[in-house]
């Protein structure tokens, strides 16, 4: 008798919870590779803060992965409620052949949908032997740049772009100059990761090259793991500024009935709270206040956007890694 | 009389009962696991039309892309056999300690996921690593170069050759060989002529397996090879660049591609393979 009393007590109670449970708001933001700790660290400092304003509980779950696999992911029909990506192209991509959100959808939060940016920085083996201060002495006879593919990685794009930036502004830069700079620059690459983090592991593990191309949070991240003590950071005169986007999926939380929570957690990005968090994971936060009080973690360097340089993404991507395009033109097959 | 046409009918029919329904279940199946998935593929790439998929496969950078994809797979096969068989036969043959430990170690590749594999083995392989190292003091460099990719394509399809060499292997009967040897046979005829001849169609059909993998192969293989266009980059690394700029449809005609082409290598090896043991015969007697 007394157990089956206990015995009801635990289905009441079981049940009690599913509807708790049930009644929990979900999101789904998916995100690229190196945001796994930043995202862990704000999902966490939003629900309580959710919690605080509203009384209401709510869990974030992230998905991390390539920024261009996680955009097709989306695409083909993982249901994220917010995405947080690598590169414009990659939630313009969602916006254009899947029609989850408007195309216009970088217009709709703060500075361009881009709540912190990062840039391009050099890493180097402790001493820095081969003397290595700015772009043009990657081109010096007998160093080895890492950097993986721009075709595979979006990572890759950006130091891509970083090295195309700094050509061109160089005095008397152009086109043409800027072309066989990054030509010049990929002759010394002797091996291409398909992705960012591989790129990093066959540089700081594997002792391979002279010099790795990175982000700066990732360049960090790399010191602090795998090299401390045999990896420094150096930052050139000039670099590109790297501006991840993110955007909320209308389709997707018009479904879920979540459109409330998942734009509080977009507008939650660019709150001091969670600009803090950003600069404590190395990346550049936008609100002012903040990167004041961070100044002295990030390198004072003279940056470029894509937009300023090459006008915009839709053009840079036919025109450099588009089929036929600029990066195939230089980096044929060696005969 | 009437026991010797039961028989017969039993021959004929099988032992289970229901061609019917087991040939109805086998086309239902492999329909809804492999042809589905294939037409799929094909469809996405003749999106692009004929001359649209020939553009994008006669490029140059698919053109070596595919030779290095194929001709490494078929290099790493050719080794794969001769070493899987030596195993095979060590194992069925010979009764020593850690026996059952090494035939388990053969399966290990099959077990491990494959970018493990690939990362353990540039470890391995790299300058500064265990076996790089010495190597690279001989000037031989195997990560990052098409050699690594060679390494990596041995790891992987080895366990295929030996595990279906291996069964045939322990069904050969030894009296043959003894007799073979009585009759007057030295022992590198009584290999040649007894011992391979029974085996080669297991062998075959094994290193067919090993190159079909091989072929796809891509987790291991991207971390050791460099994956410099046009030296060391395989198709399957390509096909992620074209779903990188959301081409769906060249990366499925590199696909259908690469399947195609594999299906007619497979194809072309199980033909040999009916007839290889004819053809061997005649050699060696030759």
């Amino acid at each position: 008798m007394k157990m089956r009393t206990l015995g009801l007590a635990i289905l009441a109670i079981g049940l009690l919870g599913s509807t708790v449970v049930r009644a929990e708001v979900t999101l789904l933001n998916v995100s690229y590779d190196p945001t796994r700790e930043l995202y862990a660290d704000i999902n966490k400092a939003f629900a309580a803060d959710w919690k605080a304003k509203t009384g209401e509980a709510i869990t974030i779950r992230s998905s991390h992965g390539g920024s261009g696999a996680q955009a097709r992911a989306v695409i083909d029909g993982l249901e994220a409620d917010v995405v947080t990506l690598a590169l414009q192209p990659d939630i313009d991509a969602i916006a254009e052949r899947a029609h989850l959100l408007p195309t216009d959808w970088q217009s709709r939060l703060p500075n361009h949908s881009v709540p912190y940016t990062s840039t391009i920085l050099f890493v180097v083996r402790k001493g820095n032997p081969k003397g290595i201060h700015d772009w043009g002495d990657l081109l010096k006879p007998g160093v080895q740049v890492i950097t993986p593919n721009p075709k595979t990685s979006g990572g890759a794009r950006w130091n891509y772009l970083a090295a195309w930036g700094y050509a061109l502004k160089q005095p008397g830069g152009t086109p043409e100059k800027a072309k066989a700079f990054v030509r010049d620059l990929f002759s010394h690459v002797p091996i291409l990761d398909s992705g960012a983090r591989g790129a990093t592991i066959t540089f700081a593990r594997r002792n391979q090259g002279d010099v790795l191309l990175a982000w700066e949070d990732d360049a960090n991240l790399a010191v602090r793991e795998l090299g401390e003590g045999k990896l420094e950071i150096v930052a050139p005169s000039m670099s590109i500024q790297a501006e991840p986007v993110v955007a909320l999926v209308d389709q997707v939380v018009a479904k879920h009935g979540t459109a409330k929570e998942a734009a509080a957690y977009l507008q939650y990005l660019y709150s001091p709270a969670a600009q803090e968090i950003d600069a404590k994971h190395f990346l550049r936060p936008t609100d002012k206040a903040v990167m004041a009080r961070y100044a002295g973690q990030f390198p004072t360097i003279t940056t470029f956007t894509v937009d300023e340089v090459f006008g915009s993404w839709k053009k840079v991507q036919a025109e450099q890694f588009g089929d036929g395009g600029v990066f195939d033109q230089i980096y044929q097959p060696v005969k | 009389m009437s026991r010797a046409n039961a028989q017969r009918r039993a021959a004929r029919r099988g032992v289970l009962p229901g061609f019917g329904l087991t040939f109805g279940i086998t086309t239902t199946y492999l329909t809804l696991i492999v042809l589905i998935p294939i037409a799929g593929l094909v469809l996405r790439a003749a999106g692009l039309g004929p001359l649209g998929v020939w553009q994008v496969i006669s490029a140059p950078r698919a053109l070596a892309a595919f030779r290095v994809s194929f001709v490494i797979a078929a290099l790493a096969t050719l080794a794969n056999m001769p070493i899987g068989l030596l195993l095979a036969w060590t194992m069925v043959r010979y009764r020593f300690p850690g026996r059952r430990m090494l035939d388990a170690l053969v399966d290990l590749p099959l077990a491990l996921p494959t970018s493990v594999a690939g990362v353990a083995l540039t470890a391995l392989y790299v300058d500064d690593g265990w076996l790089g190292g010495p190597l690279a003091a001989l000037g031989l460099k195997i990560a990052f170069t098409p050699l690594g990719i060679w390494v990596a394509l041995l790891f992987v399809g080895l366990p295929y050759v030996v595990r279906t060499v291996q069964p045939v292997l322990m069904e050969l009967d030894r009296r043959t060989e003894e007799a073979a040897l009585t009759l007057g046979a030295r022992p590198g005829q009584v290999f040649a002529r007894v011992v391979l001849p029974p085996l080669l169609p297991a062998l075959l059909a094994g290193a067919g397996l090993a190159f079909a993998r091989a072929v796809g192969e891509y987790g291991s293989v991207i971390f050791i090879a460099g994956n410099r266009p046009g030296v060391s980059e395989i198709v399957p690394l390509l096909i992620v660049g074209k779903l990188e700029q959301y081409d769906y449809a060249a990366a499925a005609a590199l696909g259908a591609t690469m399947l195609l082409a594999a299906l007619l290598i497979l194809l072309a090896l199980s033909a040999v393979q009916s007839r290889a043991v004819r053809l061997w015969m005649r050699t060696v007697a030759a």
